[in-house]
């Protein structure tokens, strides 16, 4: 018999469906997987008794010859970020500790509605702010994948979204929720070699999300392949009143819209995206993606998007500004701990809890933050920053004159170590250079596993869409994914 | 960019996180750093050019005027409201006392 923790979403799906085994043989299979994996440190909180009633919901519905849901036997890791009723949330965060919701994110109901099980909540950066999973207050998240140099050096498996890209690459889970800001889906499934779509801002309720950036976050699946993706998404997509940005449509079939074929397609190559110092490796992945995208019938136009170099700094005033807004609810009154030094007062206990709950990185952003929106430098910095990300926005719309969707690297680099680049800031916000350019614009973007460097760690390639065209997205990821043949696994060391 | 330990003392107090000296020292020339990265953004002429305010085309909803609509997010939970509290007491969200 296979091992049933090989399979992914659609092979679960499909075999608890048709009978080759039960949804509880599968819970069952990947709860010990995860109980054997914690030196990853991908789950902050594992619950298999959450899985195992799913398991048991589906496999009594299909006994009793019942339609089962789309997602029935699936079981699934669910980033910190969602708040999940009864079960602690904490956004990897000591400020949160202890805190356990009372209702349910309408993006993690939307999967237990549609069947699907929690294995467990997947460690992150702390309030997901973060490339490589190292400001989570509960331990770095290990990459179950090594370089080949015979060292034993931990790598990151990209962040925020670390845990889950970790969880999903050592397949502890066949798919996970993340959440993209400016690239914490896509980053993380290009360093760990699996699949990831942030889709259109709006798809996806933020209800009940803890908030970063709320004119950026965005949740979106993490797969092991496309079709898996586009599956997850269905489920977590969808019209919600509680959330006043998302959008009023229905969710397309997204699975049963997919086809690699693109003929007619015509794909943009942004000559801005060739950065100094970017790697050979990526280059070389990078036109292997074009001469893959001209087989399935697609036409390559190369397209300039002028503001690119003006997206990172514009990222890190909108998201620290809005980060110092949405961050003020943690005060120590609510939720989360509370810091009292001994005879203080109101005003004393909101610094201190502050003080001693956030971490160094989510700190350094409210102070950011707070600077570019305090009186004299609101104009300056953050009205600027927004007109410059309406320009940025608008290279896309012109892009979108000559194309239909973008081609371009993930990320600028592999996997980097743990600690190679966690002393300088701004290294490490150099990492999502090609992700937030369309975070700031809204597109649906997804990454797709292109091949592996001389290291022997994957590298990602990425596809940016029109606005709500997840579609046109997955197709040209599809197309990748068949001819890039990506059959690479870690070995399990954990 | 230049970003003084006053400064960041400022920034810190109007944050409400506590800092200590050391820590603002060590903060002034970290935030001077990425300060001075974001002016860049001082080149681009966005004369005449409006501030983004939604990334996609949206319209703002008023949901019905009805009391619970969403019983999630309607009233009568106080219980709920008040579960992850640090201190609750009578019904409320307990703080320090700020009256004398």
């Amino acid at each position: 018999m296979t091992d049933l923790t090989d399979l992914g979403i659609a092979g679960i799906r499909d075999g608890v469906r048709d009978g080759s085994f039960t949804a509880r043989d599968v819970a069952d299979a990947f709860i010990v997987k995860v109980s054997q994996a914690k030196a990853l440190n991908a789950f902050l909180v594992e619950t298999p008794e959450h899985a195992i009633a799913a398991a048991t919901a589906a496999d009594t519905a299909r006994a009793a010859g019942e339609t089962l849901k789309p997602l029935a036997g699936v079981p699934i890791g669910m980033k910190d970020l969602f708040c999940t009723k009864g079960v602690t949330t904490t956004a990897a965060s000591h400020i949160l500790e202890g805190f356990t919701p009372t209702y349910e994110s309408t993006v993690s109901q939307n999967l237990w509605d549609a069947g699907a099980g929690m294995l467990g909540k997947l460690n992150m950066d702390q309030f997901a702010m973060g490339s490589s999973n190292e400001t989570s207050a509960f331990g770095n998240v290990i990459s179950p994948w090594k370089r080949n140099d015979g060292g034993n050096a931990s790598l990151a498996p990209g962040g925020s979204s670390g845990g889950s890209s970790s969880a999903v690459a050592a397949r502890l889970c066949p798919g996970a929720t993340g959440t993209d800001t400016g690239g914490s889906i896509r980053q993380p499934a290009a360093f760990t070699g699996i699949s990831g779509i942030k889709p259109t801002y709006g798809r996806c309720s933020r209800w009940g999300t803890i908030a970063f950036a709320s004119s950026l976050d965005q949740a979106g699946p993490m797969a092991r392949d496309v079709r898996d993706c586009a599956i997850l998404l269905e489920a977590m997509a969808g019209f919600d009143a509680k959330d006043g940005t998302s959008l009023q449509l229905d969710v397309p079939k997204w699975e049963a819209g997919l086809s690699a074929s693109l003929v007619g397609l015509r794909v943009g190559i942004p000559k801005e995206y060739r950065v100094d110092g970017m790697p050979e490796e990526i280059e070389a992945l990078w036109q292997k993606g074009i001469e893959w995208m001209k087989d399935a019938g697609a036409t390559i136009v190369e397209v300039s998007l002028p503001h690119t170099k003006y997206a990172l700094p514009a990222y890190y005033i909108i998201a620290p500004a809005e980060a110092s807004s949405n961050l003020a609810r943690y005060d120590g009154v609510r939720y989360g701990i509370r810091d009292l030094p001994a005879g203080s007062g109101l005003q004393d206990m909101y610094a201190a809890t502050r003080a001693d709950g956030f971490g160094p990185e989510v700190k350094r952003r409210i102070m950011i933050g707070t600077y570019v929106l305090s009186a004299g430098f609101y104009d300056a910095y953050y009205t600027q920053a927004q007109k410059v990300r309406t320009l940025i926005a608008r290279d896309f719309e012109k892009a979108w004159e000559t194309c239909d969707v973008l081609l371009t690297p993930t990320a600028p680099s592999a996997a980097f170590a743990l600690g190679e680049k966690s002393a300088d800031p701004i290294a490490m916000y150099l990492n999502d250079v090609f992700t937030v350019p369309s975070s700031l614009a809204g597109l649906p973007a997804m990454s797709v596993p292109g091949g592996l460097d001389k290291q022997g760690l994957p590298l990602g390639l990425q596809i940016i869409g029109k606005p709500l065209d997840e579609q046109g997205v997955l197709n040209a990821g599809l197309a990748i994914e068949q001819r890039a043949g990506f059959t690479a696994r870690p070995e399990a060391w954990w | 960019m230049s970003v003084d330990t006053a400064t960041v003392k400022r920034i810190a107090s109007l944050a409400r996180i506590a800092i200590t000296d050391e820590d603002a020292a060590r903060m002034a020339p970290e935030l001077g750093n990425i300060l001075g990265w974001i002016e860049m953004l001082g080149e681009v002429d966005t004369t005449g050019v409006e501030p983004m305010t939604a990334v996609i085309p949206n319209t703002l909803r008023l949901r019905d005027d009805v009391v619970n609509a969403d019983p999630l997010t309607g009233g009568n939970i106080r219980e709920q409201v008040l579960a992850n509290a640090p201190v609750a007491e009578h019904g409320f969200f307990a703080v320090p006392k700020v009256i004398e």
